[in-house]
């Protein structure tokens, strides 16, 4: 994948993460930043995440792969989803 | 023996991983009966210290209340001590039926089925009435227990953030296609001390036909004006179609919990929640208890009125001596302090100056959230909370805090 199309991808994801899973206005997320294992992200709440993820890129994602060490950050949310994407 | 050196050092590298994370849990031996007043062992092993105790569950004072004590002692002579049984085989006694019949209509519900705690009740309820068919979306702040009883449900689950309807709204309709939904939430909100919206998610609940739960532990028996609990602070009175409440905290704070709530859902959870069906009924010595409690709570609201009185008396003083406390209108009221070592010195200069209250920090709360919790009873009277008024001041003047921002104090000790 191209490299403005993969940063785009992560801004995409990056910014939906934000809106739907941090309340706290001094906090900014990067691509790197750990969402579950830090708490940003509890567990539960992921079904949002994978439902978006779906539903934006026409993927289909196999329970057995949304895993909490998958959605940890953008970035393994975004090789995640180019894993099916390529498919 | 297969407890190896091996594994007896694992376990003791994660003890110690625990202790210098400065996370590690101490229990304080108290001497006395539970009250505003208590006598305290701490450190182990040192001299009892007579405290006020300004971190107890005990809303109503009932704990240790006289008539509360009689009951307890006629249910042990009248019925006995155990049961040696579940519920279903041979564990139900006419009181525990009683002790049913008193809950549902003091909920204003259609049915009541006791649990040996809440914790029990939400680890059960769940998994007895949903499949994976099913939707559950909860607050993002529920209790621990309810987390718990949704990881047990094969049901799906979502979350919305704290308190948001409209993200409740958005979750809702993204999960209009599920057979059935189940909205969840705390009535009274643990460690921040807030108030479920009830009445706008009953009337969410009602426009995307999903059901609703609501953990009314923090709120049994004192919030409301006759103290049903949140459904009746927020007027929908008889339409939460699921309550799950504890006997462990309110209501003598000894133990025992239950659901109760629409008839097929009470019954679904004698046929098949697990707590139920596979632990000891509660003993007879504390549903006389409880039946005592529900007695005194009936006869009069004086209680939760002083109550409400202390907590408002309480959060004056401490606004008015300039901490930052957390908005609410329940006994539940968080002090302020965001750095979690700042806490923990906190307590402990507060217990020096007699004062037992505790400082709670991340993972308990959210990260750069610390906080000393304190919890209001009707067994306080003025002269405890002006006691424990004097020694936060001193503390917090000791701390340079009174009359700071939250950027001041986290710029003085860091978040």
């Amino acid at each position: 994948m191209e490299e403005n199309a993969l940063n785009e991808m992560k801004a995409l994801v990056r910014n939906y993460v934000t809106k739907e899973y941090i309340d706290d206005d001094d906090v900014t997320i990067t691509n790197d930043t750990p969402l579950i294992s830090s708490g940003y992200v509890d567990s539960f709440s992921m079904v949002s995440l994978l439902v978006f993820l779906e539903n934006k890129f026409k993927i289909k994602i196999p329970p057995s792969k949304a895993t909490p060490e998958a959605f940890d950050s953008v970035n393994s949310i975004v090789a995640l989803v180019n894993q099916y994407l390529n498919k | 023996m297969s407890y190896t050196e091996k594994t007896r050092d694992l376990y003791q590298a994660q003890l110690a991983e625990i202790k210098s994370a400065g996370i590690f849990k101490e229990e304080r031996f108290i001497h006395s009966a539970q009250a505003a007043d208590i006598e305290v062992e701490f450190p182990t092993g040192s001299d009892l210290k007579k405290v006020i105790n300004m971190c107890s569950n005990n809303y109503l004072g009932l704990s240790s209340h006289p008539d509360v004590i009689k009951a307890a002692h006629d249910g042990l002579g009248n019925r006995g001590y155990g049961m040696s049984s579940v519920r279903f085989i041979c564990g139900t006694q006419d009181i525990h039926r009683e002790l049913e019949n008193r809950v549902t209509k003091f909920l204003g519900t259609e049915d009541t089925i006791l649990f040996p705690s809440c914790m029990d009740a939400n680890a059960g309820v769940f998994e007895a009435i949903l499949t994976s068919e099913d939707i559950m979306i909860s607050d993002r702040l529920v209790h621990a227990s309810i987390i718990d009883g949704m990881r047990l449900c094969s049901a799906q689950h979502d979350t919305f953030k704290h308190s948001s309807m409209e993200h409740l709204e958005e979750k809702l309709l993204l999960h209009a296609d599920k057979r059935l939904k189940l909205v969840i939430t705390d009535g009274v909100f643990s460690m921040d001390g807030d108030t479920a919206r009830l009445d706008e998610m009953v009337n969410l609940c009602e426009k995307y036909g999903a059901m609703l739960l609501v953990d009314d532990s923090h709120a049994t028996g004192f919030i409301g004006k006759t103290g049903r609990g949140t459904h009746e602070f927020c007027n929908v009175f008889g339409k939460i179609d699921i309550i799950t409440t504890t006997f462990g905290k309110a209501l003598g704070g000894a133990s025992g919990g239950c659901v109760s709530g629409r008839k097929e859902i009470v019954d679904m959870c004698r046929q098949k929640a697990r707590p139920y069906l596979f632990s000891n009924t509660i003993a007879p010595v504390i549903v006389s208890g409880v039946l005592k409690v529900f007695d005194i709570l009936s006869s009069s609201t004086e209680r939760r009125d002083k109550l409400e009185k202390n907590a408002a008396y309480w959060r004056k003083g401490l606004t008015e001596a300039g901490f930052i406390l957390k908005d609410g209108n329940t006994p539940i009221v968080p002090v302020m302090l965001f750095n979690a070592k700042l806490s923990q010195e906190f307590s402990k200069d507060l217990y020096n100056e007699g004062i037992y209250a505790i400082g709670f920090f991340f993972p308990v709360v959210p990260n750069g959230q610390a906080r000393i919790r304190t919890q209001i009873s009707a067994g306080h009277d003025i002269s405890h909370l002006d006691k424990a008024l004097s020694a936060f001041i001193k503390v917090g003047i000791k701390h340079g805090i009174l009359g700071l921002t939250k950027d001041q104090i986290i710029e003085k000790y860091g978040q």
